[in-house]
C-alpha cells in the first residue's frame, strides 16, 4: 500500500523531478540532433574520405568512456550541474545518430540519386525531396535508440548535481526508502517507455509515405 | 540537334575515355550508341546532360554550347531514362512521373492532365496506377514509368541508358514496340544507349558503334549490316545476323545487265525493228547519257505509227517506280507484286540505267540457287 500512497505524498516531486530529467535529456538529444545529422549528411557527401575516420574516431571514443567516468571528468572542467550533465549526454548521443544518418544516407540507392541528379534536382532540393524522406527509418531509429540510453543515463547526472529523478532514486537509496525508490524508478521507466512509444508515432507518421515500399529488384 | 565538336574525355587517374569525338545526331531520329563495356557510350551520352562535363571539345544542343547553359536547368530540358528504372520508392506514380513539371513549376491541374495522359500512353490506367507505390509495380510496369518520366516535361531531347536491360526478355520487345510506336507520333530526338545488338537494329534510325573512346563506325542498321567497317564490327553484330541479312540479294545480283534500251529522238519504225531483233515487247527509253527517260510498249508503237512525224520520245511513258541497286530483293518482290509491275528499272542516284528486274531474272536467280545445289553461277 506504501508503493501506491508514495505516488501520492510525493507526487509533486516525483514531477518536478520528471520535468527537470526530461529538459536535461531532451536539449542532449535536440543538441545531438542539431550536430550530428548534418554531420553525418556532410560525411556522406564528402569527398575526403580521412573526414569520415576522424569523425567517427572520436564519437566513438565518446561512446567508450564509461558513463560514470565521464560524467565525473567533467566536473574539474566545466564543473557541476545541469550543464556539465546535458555535455555529456549530448555527447553520448553523437555516435548512434551520426551512425545511423550516415548509413540512412549511404543505403540509398546509387540510381535513386543519379535519377534525381539527371532530372534536374539542384542539390538542395535533392536532400530534402529525396535523399532525407528515404533516410528518414534509419534517422528516427537511431534517434529513438538514442534517447532511451539518454534518458536511462540521465539518472546517473544526478551525481553532478544536475538534479532529475536520478536524484530521488539515490535519495531513496541513502536513507533505504523502499517506496520511494520504487515508485522513482518505475517513473523513470514509464518514461522511457512512454517516450519511445510517441517516438514510435512520430517514426510511423514520418515514414507514411515510404512504409508501403518493399525494396524491389 | 545535337553536336560533338573534337570531346575529349580523360579522368584524374588519366585514364581517356573518348578521344577525339565528332558526331552528329539529327533532331526526330533515334540514336543508338552501342559498344563493348568501356567504349565511352554512356560517357558520350551524359556529356549531353552535363552529368559529365568534357576534357576538351563542345556540345551543341540546339546550336547551344551547353556548358554556358546551368546543369540543372538543362537537365529539365532533356528527359533522362536510367538503367535501373530509379523511380523514387516514396513518391507515389503520378508525383514521381511530375516530377520534373513540377521542378518546372506548372500548375498542378496542368501537371495532372498530363499525369493521366501519359499513363494512358502506356495503357496504365490512370485511375488504378496513379495512386500506387514503385514497389507496387512489375518490373516492365515500372520502366514504363521511367519512360513516361522523361517525357512528362514534353522534353524535345530523352537520353535513354540501357533502360531495359535489366527486363526479361518478352517485357524487353514489348517496351521496344512501344518505344518505335510512341516515336512514331512524338518525333522525339533520342540518344539510347545499349550493348544489344538486337535492340539497337530494332529501335536505330542511326547506329554509332564505339569502342575504346572511338566511332568506329555510324550509320543507319542497314548500312551497318551491309557494310561492316572492319572485323570488329562484324564480330560484334555477329556471323549469325549478318548471314541472315546476307542471304537475301540485292537487286544488283537479281537484274539482267543489258536491258534493251533506245533513244528518244529515234522513229518508232526503227523501235519496231529493235523489238522484232531482241524479241521483247517494251523498251526502255534512255538519254545519250544512260539516263533513265521511260518506256515503249508494242502497243503503243503499233497505235500511233501512221504518224510518221512522232517519235519515241513522244509516245513514252514515265516509269512510276525504280529501285536502287541495294534494294532488297524481297521488297523489290513486294513493290511488283503491289503494283503488278511486270518489271522495275535499277537505277543509280543520278538515274543512270544499269538494270532491270524482271520475273524472269527473279526467277533465274532462284534456279542458279536452288538448282546447282548451291554452285553459284550466273
Amino acid at each position: 500500500m506504501e508503493y501506491i500512497k508514495i505516488f501520492a505524498t510525493r507526487g509533486s516531486d516525483l514531477f518536478s523531478a520528471m520535468i527537470q530529467h526530461l529538459i536535461i535529456s531532451g536539449t542532449a538529444l535536440l543538441l545531438g540532433i542539431i550536430v550530428a545529422v548534418p554531420l553525418g549528411i556532410y560525411l556522406v557527401k564528402t569527398k575526403h574520405t580521412w573526414l569520415r575516420t576522424i569523425a567517427f574516431s572520436i564519437t566513438n571514443v565518446f561512446q567508450t568512456i564509461p558513463s560514470l567516468a565521464l560524467l565525473a571528468i567533467l566536473i574539474p572542467l566545466i564543473g557541476i550541474g545541469k550543464f556539465p550533465a546535458i555535455v555529456a549526454l549530448f555527447l553520448y548521443s553523437l555516435l548512434p545518430i551520426l551512425r545511423n544518418t550516415y548509413s540512412g544516407f549511404e543505403s540509398i540507392d546509387e540510381s535513386i540519386i543519379e535519377a534525381a541528379r539527371g532530372m534536374g534536382y539542384d542539390g538542395r532540393q535533392r536532400l530534402f525531396r529525396i535523399e532525407l524522406p528515404l533516410a528518414i527509418p534509419y534517422l528516427m531509429s537511431g534517434i529513438r535508440l538514442t534517447t532511451i540510453y539518454i534518458i536511462s543515463w540521465a539518472t546517473l547526472a544526478t551525481l553532478i548535481g544536475a538534479g532529475g529523478l536520478g536524484e530521488l532514486i539515490y535519495g531513496g537509496l541513502s536513507v533505504y526508502d523502499k517506496p520511494l525508490i520504487f515508485a522513482s524508478s518505475i517513473t523513470t521507466m514509464i518514461l522511457a517507455i512512454v517516450i519511445d512509444f510517441l517516438l514510435g508515432l512520430l517514426e510511423k507518421f514520418l515514414t507514411k509515405q515510404t512504409t508501403s515500399r518493399e525494396q524491389s529488384a | 540537334m545535337i553536336k560533338f565538336e573534337n570531346v575529349y574525355k580523360q579522368y584524374h587517374n588519366g585514364h581517356t575515355v573518348l578521344k577525339n569525338l565528332n558526331l552528329h545526331c539529327k533532331e526526330g531520329e533515334i540514336t543508338v550508341f552501342i559498344g563493348p563495356s568501356g567504349c565511352g557510350k554512356t560517357t558520350t551520352m551524359k556529356l549531353i546532360n552535363r552529368l559529365i562535363d568534357p576534357t576538351k571539345g563542345r556540345v551543341l544542343v540546339n546550336d547551344a554550347d551547353i556548358s554556358t547553359i546551368s546543369p540543372v536547368k538543362l537537365r529539365r530540358s532533356i528527359g533522362y531514362v536510367i538503367q535501373h528504372v530509379g523511380l523514387f520508392p516514396h513518391m507515389t506514380i503520378a508525383d514521381n512521373v511530375a516530377v520534373v513539371p513540377r521542378l518546372l513549376e506548372w500548375d498542378e491541374e496542368r501537371t495532372q492532365k498530363r499525369v493521366d495522359e501519359l499513363l494512358e500512353m502506356v495503357r496504365l490506367a490512370p485511375n488504378t496506377y496513379r495512386n500506387r507505390y514503385p514497389s507496387e509495380l512489375s518490373g516492365g510496369q515500372q520502366q514504363r514509368i521511367g519512360v513516361i518520366r522523361a517525357f512528362a516535361a514534353e522534353q524535345s531531347i530523352i537520353l535513354m541508358d540501357e533502360p531495359f536491360s535489366a527486363l526479361d526478355p518478352i517485357s524487353r520487345e514489348q517496351l521496344q514496340d512501344e518505344l518505335i510506336h510512341l516515336q512514331k507520333d512524338i518525333k522525339k530526338t533520342i540518344i539510347f544507349v545499349t550493348h544489344d545488338m538486337d535492340e539497337a537494329l530494332r529501335i536505330a534510325d542511326k547506329i554509332v558503334l564505339m569502342r575504346g573512346g572511338k566511332i568506329l563506325q555510324e550509320g543507319t542498321p542497314e548500312e551497318i549490316l551491309r557494310r561492316p567497317a572492319n572485323d570488329f564490327v562484324k564480330n560484334f553484330i555477329g556471323k549469325k545476323r549478318l548471314a541472315q541479312f546476307e542471304a537475301i540479294p540485292e537487286s544488283e545480283e537479281v537484274m539482267t545487265r543489258k536491258p534493251v534500251t533506245i533513244l528518244p529522238s529515234k522513229g518508232l519504225a526503227e523501235s519496231i525493228k529493235i523489238m522484232e531483233r531482241k524479241q521483247v515487247d517494251s523498251l526502255i527509253v534512255v538519254d545519250a547519257n544512260d539516263r533513265l527517260q521511260g518506256y515503249i510498249t508494242i502497243y503503243d508503237v503499233i497505235q500511233q505509227f501512221r504518224d510518221e512525224s512522232k517519235r519515241v520520245g513522244d509516245i513514252m511513258h514515265t516509269f512510276e517506280h525504280v529501285i536502287s541497286p541495294d534494294t532488297l530483293l524481297n521488297q523489290t518482290i513486294d513493290l511488283m507484286d503491289e503494283h503488278k509491275l511486270p518489271y522495275v528499272p535499277v537505277v543509280k542516284k543520278d538515274q543512270t540505267l544499269i538494270g532491270l528486274v524482271t520475273r524472269g531474272s527473279i526467277v533465274g536467280h532462284l534456279s542458279d540457287i536452288y538448282s546447282t545445289n548451291g554452285n553459284e553461277g550466273s
